[in-house]
Parts: C-alpha cells; structure tokens; sequence
C-alpha cells in the first residue's frame, strides 16, 4: 500500500507555470530586475509606437510601390517578361511538386508562397503595374502549387527526376533569359539591363551552385598527398580567405581581363558571378575539410576491406558523414554569400540594392524618400536571410545533429 | 609441386596503369603540368595586353606625385606628396576603423550576449531583437541605412544639434570636446607612461611571488596606488595644467577645434562595429553556455561570491572556446573594412582604386592592395594564435 501511495506522488505532473508566476520569474525576480523592467517597459513601447506610427503615417512609400516591377526585374525589357514569368512558374510547380513528396519544411514554404501570390493577386488597391493579367499570373501561381503537390503525390514519380529538374530549372532559366542571338521567339537580352531581385537571386543560386562542387574539390585537393595539388589548393585558399570580397571583385571585373587574349570578352554578370563563386568556394573547402577531419579513420579501412575503390569510398562513405557534420557551417556560409551578393553594387551592377540606389538617385524628389527605400531594402534581405536560417535550423533538427529542437 | 612459381608476384602480373606508385606519379606531373600552364598562358597573354597598352609591372610609380586630394587625411597629406604617402593615409584609415571597431565591437558584443543570457526576459529579447536584426541583413545595408539615412537626417552646420559634453552634430561631421596637451603636458604623459610600466612590472612580480610563495601580496592595491602616485606626481610637475578641454567653436562657417569625427568614418566604425558585435553576441553567449553547469554550482557550494564565479570559473573556460571563432570575427571586420568605398570613406582600398583609374598601374597596385590584407590577417591571426595557445588547456 505504501508502494502505490509514493508511487501516485511522483507521477503527479508539475502544475504549469500560470501567468503571474512567469511574470514573477522571468521580470520581477530580484530588485534589480524588477527596476530593469520597469525602466525597460516604457522605452520598448516608445520604440515600437514611433517605428509604427511612422511606418504607417508619415513615412511615404511612393518610391517602393510605385516600382515593383524595377525591384524585381531591373531593365529587363517589358515586352520580354513573361519569360521570367515562365521560370517563376516552372519554380512554384517544382515547390509544389517537393512539398507533394516530402512535406515537411516544404510544406510551409509553399503553403508561404502560394499565400503571398493569392494576396497580392487579390489586393484590393488600383496601381498600373498590377494589372489584370498581373494578378492572373500570380493566381495560377498558386494553382501551379497545388497541381505540383499533385503531382508530387503520384507514387510514379521519381525523387531522381524531380532532383533532376531542380538542377535543370537555373540553366534553363539562364537560357531563357539571355535569349538567344537573332531568335524570333526569345531575342537576346543583354544583362547589362537585369537587375533588381532576379540578379540577386541569380547570383546567389548560381554562387551556392558553382562554390558548393569547387570547395568540395578544393578540399580534397589540400588534403590530398600530392605535394603539388595540395600545396596550389592551400595557397589558393588562404589567399582568397585572406583577403575582403571586394578585392575580388575587382580582381575579376579589371584585372581578370588583362590576363585572358585580347578578343575574349567574359560578361560583367559572369565575372561578378565567378567572383563569388570563387570567394564563397574557399570558405566552403574549409568547411568541408573540417568535415572531412571528423570522418573517422575506421569508415575508410572498412570500406576498403570490403573492397570499395577510392573513388566509391569517397562518394558513399566519406562524403556523406562529412558534409551532414558540417552542414550547420555550409548553410552559415550560404547565407552571408546570399548577403555578400550585395557587394557587386560596388562593381555597378544593379543588384536589389542597387535598384534602389538607383530609383533614389533618378529624382531629387526620391532622395528625400531614401529612408523609405532603404528600410525596405533592409527588411527584405532581412526575410529571405531569416528564412534560409530557419530552413537550415529546421534541416538540422530533422537530421538529428542540433540539439536545440 | 613442381611449379615453384610464387603466389603473387611483386611486378609482373600488375600493369604499370594500376600502379599507385606510378599512378601518383603520373596524376602529380598532370596537375602540375595543367597548373603551370595555366599560368604560362595567362601571363602570356598579360605581357600581351601589356605592351599594347603601354603598362609598367614595377612600382617605381609610388615615388611619383600624388596629384589626387584626399579628405581629411589622419597624417600629413597633400596631393604633391607621393603615392606611397597616399597609400599610407589609407592603410592609416583601415587600421584606425578596424582597430576601433574590434575594440568596441568586443565591448559591445559581450554586452549584448550578457543581456541575451539575462534572466531578464524584456532585456533578453532586446538583445534577441538585436542580434537578429543584424545577423540578417547585408553589412552594405547596413552601411547605406547608417551613412544615408542616419547622418543623411543631421541638420546643416548652422543648425547644428547640441549635446552635453558639448558634442556638436551636423552634416559636415561630428565634433566632441577633447583634451589637447598643454605646453607641459608632455611631462605629465612622460610620468603617466613611467607610471602603467612600473605598475604592470610590480603587478607581475608581485603576483608570482604570491604565487609562489603563497603569502597574501595585496598586488593589484599596491600597484593601483603606485600608478596613482605617479599621476598625481605628473600633474604636480606639469603645474596643474597637463590638459586644456579643446571646445569646438562656431567660426561663421564651420566649427573649429574640438575632435571632428567625419560622417564617413562614424558611419563606417558603427556598422562595421554593430555587425560585427551582433555575431561577437553569438559567440560570447555560445562559449558561455558550453560551461559546465556543475562547474558554476561547484563554485558557488565553495562560496565564491557571483563576480569571482564569473571571473575565477566561468570565463578562463568560455575563453577558451570563444577564442578562435573570435578571431575569426576580427579577420572579418578588418576585410570588410573594404566596404568604406561605397561610402567614400579613404581606406587602403578606395586610395588604391583611385590609383588605378589614374593610370595603367592596376595589377601592381592590385598586389599591393592584397598583400596589405593578406599581411594583416596573417598578423592579426599570428598574434591571437599565441594568446589563444597561452590559454588553452595545459595538458601534461
């Protein structure tokens, strides 16, 4: 009897922690915090009423809303945007598609999405940009999700292939928006009329893209034992971690010239491109070696025992537990290269931020809004830089190697 | 048994292509050969560009004249001086906003992570709201957002904003009141800098004596008091009057005297050094949470009171894991010191692309601009290194 009686008075649950006692632990827990507290309160609430009574009173938005189609696109000729349209869509279709097979995260950055796509779509306000045929894109936008999940229901398509056409949407998109010379259909576009979001997001996709598979060699390149693969991989490394984004930059938009023959011509959005690349891939290769130096010997000498050639101990064994050990520091350095992006301003690309330097400097009116535009500037690098955290936080949770769930 | 042949055979049965002897060999010469051509083709095609466009590889240009002005310059500087000096008012520059900026960046970083950890849940979140905030955006936002927009607002020199101190603020700048060295300051600053040697060097005996021996040698009192002494022995020579308080003044068009901080720099130095503490935060509060809970509770059990626990257990071990992340903060904030272009701010970097657009010097220059850095870091790093290995565990 007494057994069960000790036992019935340690299964009881903790009673949970009511309002008041919260506000006494976590505000009013000694003098000094309740004196903190007390001075804190009025100063947040100044903040925050000024922050939203200018934001929804006196700041004048005119030069964000009356532009969106510049913040998105840049220059890229008007007649011709359907074919960022189509790449848009062909994005959301495999989003959708995603979330069909594997939910999760995915889940919510469609749902995400499609929301965003159906409000503005529905937004009750009249501005030219946003006409009919506007918002009727945008609404089969969502359509495009939903028929996507669909598809990614159907147990007959392949994970290979929708992996496959991931890969393929960003060549396809350059394709599509360079044109091609003297085509009827898609004539060429110049990039030197690209801007806005759609070149951030370029130059960012195409960074992650190009710098993951070059650090991944640059890796194996330093720890490899031939003296003279190693010690270029080093150097290259060292030099390029050694020295500010910029310089790079530079390097590839002046210097690289002059060390190619004469006649060849490497556009201004692919140096700026392979600057980043280069730069994003030596912090990479760092990453991964350290990845690599956590794989523990025994995994190599079993795969070797069981007979797997170097190149299949690599790809099967080594790769994988190396890159799920380091894949908190590889999302960290994609992110700050979707940040560095920002820098090809400097070289004169009108990038997102440079759009709005742009739009703030084309009238003298404008420059008195550029606090407007800079905010805005600022609070949108801010959700998509949140975001990719969130994601990264989200995928190390579901591969068990976080331990804040 | 008459085929006496052995099992394996050390050369015969393996073709030389299946050789990892040989195969390393091979796979060597190749990325060496595929390498050093690479480079033979470019600086080909260099020398190439560069006699059609009449190009010079050496740097006798530094002893040229200048000719370009530099604003408010930190060293003597006018444009009849030579490249070299240019350059030198520009590495001036970086190491005087990176330098700063490490330093308030560590202050300011540590107390943010301190708020971060409060039990304080207002002031937490602040410090939450904080380190989000700039953790997300672009540090060139961040540089537009402090230059164009904050000290785009300030008012014109006539209508200046007056703080106490007294600091003025206007367009052309910021000005604080700062004490300049009188006539006999110089002996006043003579017996200061006696006084922190001395005190350091009793400071250190002292200490390892009572290390040593184990008997109390009241140190720190007795070097405080010693570096007292000789302050107070300085400013008695100096008769009274080391330092003079330089107000700035209103002249009619400008103000004069006074410290003047540009807009340029203060708008580098605060979001270099806010970025930066942002991601110090994360640091600082990372190695402070990977302190053993029971080591703070056996600390506290043996008595040692709140700020000897901090000092005594906590921080010598968060030390030791925020170190070398710290480091590599520091690295960053001198590289992005770079970004100083786009704001005009006269860095190493932006005198360099000067120097490049007045004439064909760009690969020279470019070297230089990259060993600068590439020397910098390597010096910043070399340097923390030995602090970092002084701290970590002395393992027998």
């Amino acid at each position: 009897m007494i057994n069960t009686e000790i036992e019935q008075e340690m299964i009881k649950p903790p009673l949970p922690p009511g309002p008041l006692k919260w506000v006494k632990e976590n505000l009013f827990s000694s003098i000094f915090n309740s004196v903190m507290t007390v001075a804190l309160i009025p100063i947040v609430f100044y903040l925050l009423f000024s922050v939203v009574s200018w934001a929804l009173f006196s700041a004048d938005w005119r030069a964000v809303t009356q532009f969106p189609l510049l913040y998105t696109v840049g220059q890229y000729p008007r007649d011709q945007i359907w074919r960022v349209g189509v790449i848009l869509s062909s994005i959301f279709l495999f989003l959708g598609i995603s979330w069909g097979r594997w939910g999760g995260l995915l889940r919510s950055i469609s749902l995400a999405a499609g929301l965003v796509c159906l409000v503005t779509a529905l937004l009750p306000v009249q501005h030219p940009q946003l006409d009919q045929g506007v918002r009727l894109f945008l609404g089969s936008n969502t359509v495009m999700i939903l028929i996507g999940y669909f598809i990614g229901r159907i147990k007959a398509v392949k994970a290979s292939v929708i992996v496959v056409g991931w890969l393929l949407i960003p060549i396809c998109a350059v394709v599509l928006l360079a044109g091609i010379e003297n085509s009827e259909l898609i004539p060429n576009v110049p990039t030197t009329l690209w801007g806005g979001l759609l070149v951030t997001f370029l130059l960012a996709a195409g960074g992650i893209l190009l710098s993951f598979p070059l650090g991944v060699a640059l890796a194996f390149g330093r720890r490899s034992d031939l003296p003279v693969l190693s010690g270029f991989s080093t150097i290259f490394i060292e030099v390029i971690r050694g020295v500010p984004l910029v310089t790079i930059l530079f390097m590839f938009s002046i210097i690289l010239a002059l060390f190619l023959p004469v006649e060849s011509r490497i556009d201004r959005l692919v140096r700026a491109l392979m600057a980043v690349t280069v730069f994003s891939a030596a912090y990479s290769a760092e990453n991964v070696r350290g990845g690599l130096q956590s794989v523990p010997l025994g995994q190599i000498e079993a795969a070797k025992a069981l007979g797997m050639s170097n190149l299949k101990t690599t790809v099967f064994i080594v790769l994988p537990q190396a890159l799920r050990a380091v894949l908190p520091a590889i999302a960290g350095q994609f992110i700050s290269l979707f940040k560095d992006t920002t820098l090809v301003v400097i070289i004169g690309i009108n990038d997102f931020l440079g759009i709005g330097r742009s739009i703030i400097n084309s009238d003298p009116e404008f420059v008195q809004l550029r606090t407007e535009v800079y905010i805005f500037i600022a609070l949108i690098y801010w959700i998509f830089s949140y975001l990719m955290s969130l994601a990264s936080r989200r995928l190390e949770t579901a591969m068990g190697i976080s331990d804040n769930l | 048994m008459t085929n006496n042949q052995p099992l394996i055979s050390d050369k015969a049965n393996i073709p030389f292509y299946r050789d990892e002897r040989i195969i390393k060999i091979f796979a060597q010469v190749l990325s060496a050969v595929i390498i050093v051509g690479i480079l033979i083709w470019a600086i080909i095609n260099f020398f190439k560009a560069a006699d059609a466009r009449n190009m010079t590889l050496t740097f006798s240009f530094l002893k040229e004249s200048a000719g370009f002005p530099i604003s408010n310059p930190p060293i003597d500087y006018d444009p009849s001086m030579s490249f070299a000096r240019a350059f030198q008012v520009g590495l001036v520059n970086t190491l005087l906003v990176s330098g700063l900026g490490i330093i308030f960046a560590t202050i300011f970083g540590t107390l943010i992570a301190l708020a971060r950890l409060s039990s304080n849940w207002i002031l937490s979140r602040i410090a939450l709201v904080f380190i989000e905030f700039h953790r997300n955006i672009p540090l060139l936002v961040l540089l537009f957002l402090w230059y164009f927009v904050v000290f785009g607002m300030v008012p014109q020199v006539k209508e200046s904003i007056k703080w106490p101190g007294p600091i003025f603020l206007n367009k052309r700048g910021i000005y604080i009141a700062w004490p300049r060295l009188t006539e006999t300051g110089g002996i006043f600053v003579t017996m200061a800098a006696i006084g922190i040697l001395v005190s350091i060097i009793v400071f250190i005996i002292l200490r390892k004596r009572r290390k040593i021996t184990g008997k109390a040698t009241y140190y720190l009192p007795a070097s405080l008091g010693l570096l007292i002494v000789f302050f107070l022995f300085g400013w008695l020579l100096s008769g009274g009057t080391p330092f003079q308080m330089d107000i700035p003044s209103f002249t009619g068009i400008n103000y004069q005297g006074g410290l003047r901080l540009t807009p340029e720099f203060a708008g580098m130095f605060l979001s270099l050094s806010l970025y930066t503490a942002a991601f110090i935060a994360e640091v600082v509060r990372g190695g402070i949470q990977a302190v053993d809970k029971g080591q703070i509770e056996a600390a506290r059990a043996i008595g040692l009171p709140p700020m000897q626990v901090l000092s005594l257990v906590i921080m010598p071990q968060a030390l030791r894991i925020i170190i070398p992340p710290m480091i590599s903060q520091y690295l960053n904030l001198t590289k992005n010191s770079s970004l100083a272009l786009a704001i005009g701010f006269q860095d190493v970097f932006a005198v360099g692309k000067i120097v490049i657009n007045q004439a064909g010097r760009a690969v020279p220059v470019f070297a230089l601009i990259m060993l600068t850095y590439l020397s910098l870091s390597l010096l910043t790093s070399f340097v923390l290194n030995i602090y970092n290995r002084r701290i970590q565990f002395v393992t027998r």
